[in-house]
């Protein structure tokens, strides 16, 4: 069976867009001014109009005033500034900040670095399909609370969390609540009035535009510092050289990511669920069983008695593309500490499989990667010490 | 293509040899455990006189380098005599299999582990043993830190699962700290019988569950 590859690792990151990539083109080799003043030369002002039609874009798409778009290298710099900026805001006057255990790294690594710091942090709990705990939420606020870090949609089990209950918890106690939008940003709606989110994180190479552009969304007057010095560029809240070109790349993203492909997505997800259950038996779903409570393109599945990084390596010869939440697969040798907050056992991580979809995804690619696992799963069972 | 696996590796993983239960084996082990992500189970055939590993086979539980040095230290053993397979280590099986990244040396071990303690048991139930050790609560502890407690991924020792052992006339009663209506409760039993059973002087197991 010869095909294509099928590469359905797009939690990871995805393929960008051609006409990603047309957009951005002009701003390498002609526009590459930096975007200066109104005051400047016209090759500044014509690189500063580039960016501030993508902020206009982006800033729309979450019902957001383009003044409170931030640009920034990424998604991981934007939650660093998130969290690390409003905890130096309230230096001294309020230490206390939460999250939930199923954060993506770059939300948890910077709460437990401000913890060492001297912060105190509260971890939320989850329950057995990622769902956040709301009573715990409620009772973790304090008066010295400053922060709430929730994200929209998760990176390993596509669990979506409801933000605008958790946006209603934080209003009410007057904490600022950030939410990291990485994985949800353009395939599931955010308007960060009903949200009532004061900071959102936005990424760029998730939506098939480029790497290395992301933006935090700040909502006016909300207590941040910069955490990057060195000039007054992105409202004084991010210094450097505007990456020009990425953040027009980011725009025209956001422009092509249009509603239908979500329903589509959506489609392939069915698809994929139905065909690996129907299929093979002994397989368990991580994350929610409801589809509509997952991201759109998430489909994670345990295979009872085998382990993943073997299934990946065989898939992988096999032309598809896919990850495990296996101990064997992580750098750190330990298993996926999303599936562990779940209160799985070990072996249902190191069986884990997840499969991400886009909107290049084809329904025929769907029906290649159903026999190929069956066919991967059927021949580690085989050679299993655990079967009966 | 730079999979941080060789061409050997790859190719035994693909198409393990050896792999498989034995019907009557002479003796088992086991090494690792599924919430350690990696497991094998080894089965051996031994010719009484010869003392030649006459036939051996291993089933995996794990990723690709788990496979492949099961593969390869079947490969190597087969045909042996036993006092040389007991010689075969990690390194000899990494580099026939021409090297294996650092990170995954941990796998090959657990399979060259496995070979070592079958052959054990194997001497312990043959009247092989050079010198026989009467079993002891120390020797039984040390079998069991090969155990893995699945709940929190490290040993039942460790763990405090097992705290107690009776050693009486041939009979070991093991005290597992978990109500034996417990998941892995029939997990652990098996385990834990499988290490205690081969010993020469050992003849009947009891694993008693008395947590709540």
């Amino acid at each position: 069976m010869k095909h294509e590859r099928i590469y359905l690792d797009n939690a990871a990151t995805t393929r960008t867009d051609p006409e990603v990539v047309k957009a951005m083109a002009p701003y390498f080799t002609e526009t590459y001014a930096v975007a200066s003043s109104q005051f400047s030369h016209m090759p500044g002002i014509q690189a500063r109009e580039g960016l501030d039609r993508s902020r206009e874009v982006i800033a729309q798409k979450i019902n957001a005033k383009p003044e409170e778009v931030v640009f920034t290298s990424g998604g991981t710099e934007a939650n660093n500034l998130a969290v690390k900026g409003t905890a130096w805001a309230h230096r001294r006057k309020k230490d206390h900040l939460i999250c939930s255990k199923v954060e993506h790294n770059t939300v948890l690594h910077s709460c437990q670095w401000l913890e060492q710091e001297g912060f105190q942090l509260t971890l939320l709990d989850v329950d057995d399909e990622g769902f956040v705990d709301l009573t715990q939420l409620e009772k973790s606020i304090t008066d010295r609370t400053f922060l709430v870090s929730i994200q929209h949609g998760n990176q390993e089990v596509g669990t979506i969390q409801p933000i605008e209950k958790i946006g209603r918890i934080c209003t009410d106690r007057g904490v600022i609540f950030h939410v990291d939008a990485a994985l949800s940003f353009t395939t599931l709606d955010l308007d960060v009035d009903r949200v009532q989110a004061d900071l959102v994180t936005l990424t760029a190479h998730k939506i098939h535009g480029p790497k290395g552009v992301g933006a935090l969304y700040i909502r006016k007057g909300t207590p941040i510092k910069k955490m990057m010095h060195g000039g007054y560029s992105e409202f004084d809240l991010r210094s450097g050289t505007e990456n020009v070109a990425g953040a027009v790349g980011f725009g025209r993203a956001v422009e092509l990511a249009q509603p239908k492909y979500v329903q589509y997505i959506r489609s392939l997800q069915k698809g994929l669920f139905e065909g690996l259950k129907k299929e093979i038996d002994g397989i368990r779903i991580n994350g929610p069983k409801t589809l509509s409570k997952r991201l759109p393109g998430n489909v994670n599945v345990s295979f009872d008695l085998i382990e993943g990084e073997s299934v990946v390596l065989h898939l992988d010869m096999k032309g598809i593309s896919v990850i495990t939440g296996s101990a064997c697969f992580s750098r750190s040798l330990e298993p996926s500490y999303v599936m562990m907050a779940m209160g799985f056992s070990h072996e249902r991580a190191h069986g884990s499989i997840r499969y991400t979809l886009s909107r290049y995804n084809r329904m025929e690619e769907i029906d290649i990667v159903v026999k190929s696992c069956k066919e991967v799963v059927e021949a580690l069972r085989k050679i299993s010490p655990l079967k009966g | 293509m730079s999979l941080p696996y060789t061409k050997k590796v790859l190719e035994h993983f693909m198409h393990p040899h050896n792999v498989g239960k034995l019907e009557n084996p002479d003796a088992v082990a086991t090494e690792g455990s599924p919430a350690c992500g990696d497991m094998v189970k080894l089965y051996l055939k031994v010719d009484q006189k010869t003392k030649q590993i006459d036939d051996i086979r291993f089933e995996s539980y794990g990723c690709a380098s788990n496979i492949a040095t099961g593969s390869i230290i079947t490969d190597l053993a087969i045909g042996k005599t036993l006092e040389d397979a007991k010689k075969l280590d990690w390194k000899m099986a990494a580099e026939a299999l021409g090297g294996l990244p650092p990170v995954k040396v941990h796998c090959a071990v657990l399979a060259v582990d496995a070979l070592r303690t079958a052959i054990e048991n194997y001497e312990h139930q043959h009247g092989l043993l050079k010198e026989k050790i009467p079993t002891s609560e120390k020797i039984i502890m040390k079998r069991l830190s090969r155990v893995i407690n699945p709940l929190a991924g490290l040993d039942v020792v460790r763990t405090k699962l097992v705290k107690e052992v009776i050693i009486d006339k041939g009979i070991v009663t093991v005290f597992v700290e978990l109500p034996s209506s417990h998941q892995f409760a029939n997990n652990i039993r098996n385990e834990i019988s499988e290490r205690i059973e081969p010993l020469w002087d050992v003849q009947k197991v009891k694993i008693v569950f008395r947590g709540n």
